[in-house]
Formats: C-alpha cells, sequence, structure tokens
C-alpha cells in the first residue's frame, strides 16, 4: 500500500485530495454521496464579515469546456459560520480548512480572528482572489504589497496554518506568491478563476447580471499547471493546487507540477462522488508505476 | 423509502419522440427507485457532446415503483438535449435524483394544476401524486400548437384535462391564463399548482392573488450543480436568495418577490 498522506505546514493530510471553496458548500451537501473521512481535506465556503446576498441572478454561464460564475461570495457572515455550521461540521474526520474573504484589511482580520478560536479548524485559505466582488476581492490579489500587508495583517492574529489563494487575473504569479510568502503565508493555493465574460448574441446582452465572471473547468487547467509549475521553481512553500481537475491524471499532473496537494473544483458539480474516485485512482497510479509514496511525486516533473 | 440522492447509470427502456421538439425517456434504476416525491428533478449527464460540460436539470415525469421505471420529459433546446434525443433502448444515462423540494399535499380537494410547455413535466406525476390521496384535480395544459399537444389520455387518467394553444389549432385559443374555467368572478379552485414559463407562473400568480387563491410554483433556473453547493440557480425570496436546487424547485408565490 502506497503512502498517500502528505504534509503542509505540520498539518497531516492523510491524502492529497481536497475540495475547493465554493464547489463543496459546507461539506454537509455531499454525506448523502461520499465518506467525507476519504478526503485529506474540505475548503468550505467562503466567510466575510457580514451576511452577503451575493449577486443577482443569472449567476452562471456553461462555456466550452468549463463555466463561468458570478456568485460574489454568498454566505451569511462569520458570526453566523461560528454558531450555525461550524458545530454541524467539526467533527468531520477531515481537516476542514475555512475559505476567509472581505472587503477591507480589517474585515479579514475579524475573521480569520473569529476562525482562530475554532477548535477544530487547523487551518484557513486566506481569498484575496475573488472575481466577483466589486469591493476587496482579488484587489488584494493583484498588486504585490496589498497582497503582503493583508496577509501579514492576518498572520498577527492567525496562529494555526495559513493559506493564501492566489488570482490567475495577474502579469507575474510568481510577484504575488513571492509578496504572500513574505507576508508570512505558511502555504499558497492556485488558481482562483480566471476573468471571463459571455455573450447572448440572440439578445445582444451579456448573459452574466455581473457583465463579467470566473471561469473555472477544463478550460484552465493549462493555465493552473503553468502557474503552479512557476510559483514552485520560485517559492519554497508548499502549494495546493487546483484548475480543471477533473480525475486522478490532472491530479498528478499538478503534483509534478508541485502541488503539494490538490482541489477538486467544478468537477464536483458535474459529479459529486468525484473527489474519493480521484484519490482511490492515485493510489492505483502509484501501485502500477511502483511509486512508495505520492509525496516522492511533488515537484517530479522530468525536464532534462 | 428514505428521501436520499443518488448518482446512478439508469438503462433507457424507451425514448418516446412525442414531436418534433419534444421526447421522453424511460429509465430503468438498477436498484430499488428511492422515494421520489412530485416536483423533484434529476441531473442528467450529457455523454459524447463536447459543448455541453455540464449536466441538464429535468423534473421527474413519472414513476412506476413497480417496474422501477421513471420517466424524464425533455424539450430539445441545444446540443445537450439533442443528444439526449439520439439515446436509444440499452442505452445508459447516468442521473442524480432525486433532487429539490416538492409541491404540497393540499388540504382541499379544489385543485388545479397549470401548465406551460415543457412546464407540464412535473404535473403528471403530481396528478398521480394527488389520485392516490383521493384528488381528481382540474388540468390546465398550455401548446404553442396542436402537434404539440401529447399525452392528454395520460393526464386524463387522473383529472379533467384543458386545453389552450397559441395558434388555437386545439383546445381555447391563447394563453393558459386567458382559459374561460379562469375568467370567472370567482374561480372553483382553491390550491393552484403550477409549471411552466416565467411568464405564464407570473401571470398565474397575479390570478392567485387576485382571487385569494393559494397557489404554488415550480421555478426553473439556470444551475451547474442542482444539489445546492454551486450557490448559481438563487432567486430572491423573503428568506434572501434562496437555491432553487434545494429550498426549491416548488416555492409559494406568497414567498417570492414577484408582487
Amino acid at each position: 500500500m502506497p503512502d498517500l498522506s502528505v504534509n503542509i505546514a505540520g498539518l497531516h493530510f492523510k491524502n492529497p485530495v481536497t475540495t475547493a471553496s465554493g464547489t463543496f458548500g459546507y461539506g454537509d451537501e455531499f454525506l448523502e454521496f461520499i465518506d467525507l473521512g476519504r478526503l485529506g481535506g474540505i475548503f468550505v465556503k467562503a466567510v466575510t464579515g457580514k451576511n452577503r446576498d451575493g449577486n443577482a441572478y443569472p449567476r452562471m454561464a456553461e462555456t466550452p469546456a468549463g463555466m463561468l460564475n458570478s456568485v460574489g461570495l454568498q454566505n451569511k457572515g462569520v458570526d453566523h459560520f461560528c454558531r450555525e455550521i461550524y458545530p454541524r461540521i467539526q467533527d468531520f474526520k477531515t481537516n476542514i480548512i475555512v475559505n476567509v474573504s472581505g472587503s477591507t484589511v480589517e474585515e479579514y482580520v475579524e475573521v480569520a480572528e473569529r476562525i482562530n478560536e475554532l477548535e477544530k479548524v487547523p487551518g484557513i485559505e486566506l481569498n484575496i482572489s475573488c472575481p466577483n466582488v466589486k469591493l476587496g476581492g482579488m484587489a488584494f490579489g493583484t498588486v504585490p504589497a496589498m497582497a503582503t500587508e493583508v496577509t501579514a495583517e492576518v498572520r498577527k492574529v492567525y496562529k494555526k496554518v495559513l493559506m493564501v489563494k492566489l488570482s490567475p487575473n495577474v502579469t507575474s504569479i510568481t510577484d504575488l506568491a513571492k509578496a504572500v510568502v513574505d507576508g508570512g503565508a505558511d502555504a499558497v493555493t492556485l488558481i482562483n478563476t480566471l476573468l471571463g465574460m459571455a455573450i447572448d448574441a440572440e439578445r445582444r446582452r451579456p448573459v452574466l447580471s455581473t457583465i463579467t465572471g470566473g471561469l473555472s473547468g477544463p478550460a484552465i487547467k493549462p493555465v493552473a499547471l503553468r502557474m503552479v509549475w512557476q510559483v514552485h521553481k520560485a517559492v519554497n512553500v508548499p502549494i495546493v493546487g487546483l484548475g480543471g481537475i477533473m480525475n486522478a491524471t490532472d491530479a498528478i499532473e499538478f503534483i509534478l507540477a508541485g502541488a503539494t496537494a490538490i482541489q477538486v473544483g467544478t468537477a464536483n458539480f458535474i459529479d459529486p462522488e468525484v473527489s474519493v474516485k480521484i484519490a482511490d485512482d492515485i493510489e492505483a497510479y502509484l501501485v502500477r508505476h511502483r511509486i512508495g509514496a505520492v509525496s516522492e511525486l511533488i515537484g517530479a516533473l522530468r525536464t532534462e | 423509502m428514505e428521501l436520499k440522492k443518488v448518482v446512478r447509470d439508469l438503462k433507457v427502456v424507451q425514448t418516446i419522440h412525442l414531436n418534433r421538439r419534444h421526447f421522453i425517456l424511460e429509465l430503468l434504476a438498477p436498484d430499488k427507485l428511492p422515494l421520489i416525491l412530485p416536483g423533484q428533478f434529476s441531473q442528467a449527464l450529457v455523454t459524447g457532446s463536447p459543448s455541453t460540460f455540464l449536466r441538464r436539470p429535468f423534473s421527474i415525469h413519472s414513476v412506476d415503483y413497480g417496474r422501477n421505471t421513471l420517466r424524464l420529459l425533455v424539450q430539445i433546446k441545444g446540443e445537450g438535449t439533442r443528444h439526449l434525443s439520439l439515446l436509444k433502448a440499452g442505452d445508459t444515462l447516468n442521473l442524480i435524483y432525486p433532487l429539490g423540494n416538492s409541491f404540497s399535499l393540499p388540504a382541499t380537494k379544489d385543485v388545479l394544476l397549470v401548465g406551460g410547455g415543457c412546464g407540464v413535466a412535473p404535473l403528471l406525476f403530481l396528478a398521480q401524486f394527488l389520485n392516490q390521496n383521493n384528488i381528481h384535480p382540474t388540468i390546465l395544459l398550455g401548446f404553442r400548437t396542436s402537434e404539440e399537444v401529447s399525452e392528454i389520455e395520460e393526464y386524463s387518467k387522473y383529472g379533467k384535462v384543458l386545453v389552450t394553444t397559441d395558434d388555437g389549432t386545439a383546445g381555447e385559443k391563447g394563453l393558459v391564463v386567458d382559459h374561460p374555467v379562469l375568467q370567472r368572478e370567482s374561480i372553483p379552485f382553491k390550491k393552484i399548482f403550477c409549471c411552466g414559463p416565467d411568464a405564464m407562473m407570473k401571470a398565474i400568480a397575479r390570478m392567485a392573488w387576485m382571487h385569494k387563491t393559494d397557489c404554488e410554483v415550480s421555478l426553473e433556473n439556470t444551475m451547474a450543480c442542482g444539489f445546492g453547493v454551486c450557490l448559481c440557480c438563487v432567486t430572491p425570496t423573503d428568506k434572501g436568495n434562496e437555491r432553487v436546487c434545494m429550498e426549491g424547485p416548488v416555492f409559494n408565490i406568497n414567498r417570492l418577490k414577484w408582487r
């Protein structure tokens, strides 16, 4: 039996398969489909300081090999999360990582401070890359100085594993990765969605209420792989890789490019059981290639 | 039987082409069907169509627990549904089901079902369910034209059927809301269930409010997942943006921001 476990800043993952924030609810929506204990971790829906209603409908457009969304961080705020949601998910037998979002540095800090108190949440993922909100979100993820500042301020109050989720909507992803590592990030997650747009030619109108939205799915996989590879060469912290992962082969590609763990995102919408299948199939790959531990594959791309 | 969502490969028993735009898929489940309630829907995986990335949502049209089959009524709208229309007996279709909430069991026997276009899909199952509870509803169905009028004999097993067509080639000419049965000072219904295009459901809702008649509608929004996690299919309600796939698709009109 190969060893599937990986380690991110001291946090043990039983396997490298986790689920992406915004595609997995709070995990309990999947209890009817899979055993969450089979996953390395789950990244739950973004939590902000106050209730957010999200954007107007329509929020989704199907695209070739992917989809655009403009949900806009709909959630009921950190109080509601701590009071109503945490108690019902805290005993899941997997790492529960909370995606933390905000419009101001103060809001990120406030939410991180509250999540820090939750005993059974071993880490947060700072979302400085949501393309679908007017204030904050991606703004923090596209300017290196702002990325360093928000990470450093959160680092002061957050004592457990701090990951930062990066936006691909930048000229140099490595500059942003270095910026958040400078701010004290333990790990980086990449990539969030690519800013995109869909038009209904018959009606001569945008498909999304927000005109632009975030592109996800296999369409973005080559971009994501390239960015994971570049960041792997540029910084010394673990990478959680995502972007169009539909199966174990995709997942292994990300690990070879330098990811320590991977997130399954949009694929969950098409097959709610896919994350567990990916974990099983990674194990089968290791057996087939006589590799003793998945950690041997991290960044093991042969380039000579 | 418990209410549980499952992902299953179902076998196509037959594909019944009703007319150029509509067909029925009869599907055999590989294991005992879970409890399915009228108004619930399924998410079908389309294979072999590169431009179809996401599943396609379809109401459950009818359920036969004895034969362990269910039927979907599908309107050909684009590439995904066109591919599904090519399925033949023996083919496999992967479904996630049953999804969403359901129509409620009314406390009255004076019930009207109103459907338009492909929105008639959940009403056959609802009519069956009402019959099992000794309710024989009036069933008002709107179609574009006589060629699209279908399954009237099926609906007639469960209640009195009234038909409208846009062009008057069958039944009354005009929209469902213009049917004489609704153009009275007081209508003989205490509960209305409606499913169809938005404009039709809103017109029925206005009529229901005018007559102070309780009314539930089944909404259709574009959705990615169908089981509550993508938050794409929301509709504004008295409780904020709610998910059509989870808190719906059936809503009482008083909960929607339609007034």
